[in-house]
């Protein structure tokens, strides 16, 4: 049993660490709800609650470029999750159920997708998206499925590993007696594969939703107008000149915002899902 | 069997597509173009074939070198740092304290966060004038401290940055491993008069080796592509003294159009990574198979 000056010398320990977390991020809050004139001089890290001004939200949110980004995001990063599920399930059903010569090389292929550096690639996509991948006037660069497609290839290996993970967990037992009742793959899928991988599929979709709004190299360089991001858009404050601070920490509070609200739900999930699975959480 | 192989090559199939498209297509072309002189901005900007000449150019491009260097020397500090640290902090972790979800909570914060915000939030805290890290280091220690102008704060603020976002990923994972270490080998070695560093050492690194190769693993895949925070907290500056690899290509040779010497660059990248990869996964089999 752990002695109480240990217990509390811990508990002290963790406080200072949380403190050191939160700092930057509460620093950042505190930018974002000032208005210019209280921005500079000495800096406190107290809030000073009457001058509290919601100004650069307002702004931001007003802003049409802004919601443009905002959009943009919310469509790739959902539309992507919904794909990565959707074809990480009908892989991961296949990998897990049917005898198939040269299976774990394909996993093993699938896998090393992830490994690569996207520095390495940017120049590649380019020139594809601009030139090659185009019918007409239309190319895949700067449109929204573009970025779709591209963050297949990170978030693909992650959902085809662990929802084979979760499929394997399912009893086989269960799809043959529906087989033996006559029902297609398809019906197996949706009546008994779904259904029991739910919480699983749930997990797989809330986390590549946040890896793919959190994407940035990729879409600041796929994109130009139409199809940035929230992520390029915060980037862009630190290159116009004069950068208005108080609404870079604002769109930086708003993008930060989602991944610290699902947090609790996937947290147990996190080691698995940035491991893939090579250590259990 | 009711199940033919082909269903299952069709199940595969959309997920097998969209990789190819995405992942093999863009391989094999910045492979075919590594091969080739092909420069937007030159006077002849058909691409024309150059055979290694790209590859033999990148060895005696000074900036190309320096940013390697400037990566896996980054990658050296943050690694060491945060399995350190993070093994401290999952030691740490594992007693017994009030609050514990909670702080367990907030120290993983920063890994869900966008690498983007990440740096934006890190800028905010180092900007003179407005950021309280400049100014208290003036106040309390008339330290100078501007990150475009000196080299080594740059660099430093950079690694620091990294440790804060990445720790927490260490903590957890050494945290998942600390929690499955069997009790009675270290209740019997304290029983016969251990030291607490020889438990450390005999019982806990040995047990803790695997997980500990993985993370070092996995994390220094992930430095070796750091490019978001970096670009947002120093731009790559000053100079290039915090340009790494990725930031190299991509805010330095992308835009010189020079499309098959960058080819060159992000093959020689990628193979430099494999080759990384390749090794760490020898030297972690290696191990495993001394044990056995």
């Amino acid at each position: 049993m752990t002695r109480p000056g240990v217990k509390w010398t811990t508990f002290a320990l963790w406080v200072l660490f949380s403190l050191l977390t939160l700092l930057p991020i509460w620093w950042m809050f505190l930018v974002s709800v000032k208005s210019r004139t209280d921005l500079f001089g000495r800096p406190s890290f107290l809030l000073d609650i009457s001058r509290i001004t919601w100004d650069n939200y307002a702004t931001v949110i007003a802003n049409p470029a802004f919601q443009r980004y905002m959009l943009n995001s919310l469509i790739v990063s959902t539309a992507n999750a919904a794909l990565v599920c959707a074809l990480g399930l009908l892989a991961a059903y296949a990998m897990s159920r049917y005898r198939m010569r040269g299976k774990d090389n394909i996993f093993f292929w699938v896998l090393t997708n992830r490994m690569a550096p996207p520095a390495a690639f940017l120049l590649p996509l380019y020139l594809l998206y601009t030139g090659v991948f185009q019918v007409g006037d239309w190319s895949l660069f700067d449109t929204r499925i573009g970025l779709i497609l591209l963050y297949c290839v990170l978030n693909l290996p992650f959902a085809f590993w662990l929802l084979q993970g979760i499929i394997d967990g399912i009893p086989a037992e269960l799809d043959e007696a529906a087989y033996v009742d006559g029902a297609s793959t398809w019906q197996v899928l949706r009546t008994i594969i779904v259904p029991l991988a739910g919480p699983g599929i749930a997990v797989t979709g809330i986390l590549t939703w946040v890896f793919a709004w959190n994407e940035y190299l990729f879409a600041s360089t796929l994109t130009s107008v139409n199809a940035r991001t929230i992520t390029t858009g915060l980037a862009e404050f630190v290159t116009v000149t004069g950068t208005n601070w108080g609404q870079m920490a604002a769109v930086a509070m708003l993008t930060l915002l989602p991944a610290a609200l699902v947090l609790a739900v996937v947290q147990k999930h996190i080691v698995a899902g940035l491991t893939f699975g090579a250590v259990k959480g | 069997m009711m199940r033919s192989p082909t269903t299952g090559w069709l199940l595969l199939a959309p997920t097998i597509a969209v990789l190819v498209l995405t992942g093999v297509l863009p391989f094999l072309y910045v492979l075919v173009i590594s091969f080739f002189d092909w420069n937007l901005f030159a006077l002849n900007p058909e691409p024309r074939w150059t055979a290694a000449n790209n590859f033999r150019r990148l060895v005696h491009d000074a900036e190309f070198l320096k940013s390697i260097w400037l990566t896996l020397l980054f990658t050296f500090w943050v690694v060491l740092s945060q399995i350190v640290l993070g093994f401290a902090l999952a030691r740490l972790m594992m007693r017994d304290f009030p609050f514990k979800k909670l702080f367990r909570a907030v120290h993983t914060l920063p890994l869900m966060i966008a690498p983007i915000a990440v740096g934006a939030t890190w800028r905010l805290m180092t900007v003179p004038g407005l950021g309280p890290i400049p100014y208290y280091l003036k106040d309390w220690f008339g330290l100078d401290y501007r990150l475009s102008m000196f080299p080594d704060q740059a660099f430093a603020s950079v690694v620091l940055m990294d440790i804060w976002h990445w720790t927490p990923f260490v903590t957890l994972t050494m945290l998942a491993g600390l929690s499955n270490l069997p009790q009675e080998p270290v209740e019997q070695a304290r029983i016969d008069g251990a030291q607490e560093w020889q438990i450390f050492r005999d019982i806990i690194l040995p047990f803790m080796k695997p997980v500990l190769l993985t993370t070092i693993f996995i994390r220094i895949m992930d430095a070796l592509r750091v490019v978001d925070e970096v670009w947002m907290l120093t731009q790559g500056g000053p100079g290039a003294e915090t340009r790494f690899i990725g930031l190299h290509i991509w805010k330095i040779v992308f835009p010189k159009t020079d499309y098959g010497y960058g080819s060159a660059m992000s093959l020689l990248t990628l193979y430099m990574t494999i080759v990384i990869c390749w090794l760490l996964y020898a030297a972690m089999t290696a191990r495993r198979g001394n044990a056995s």
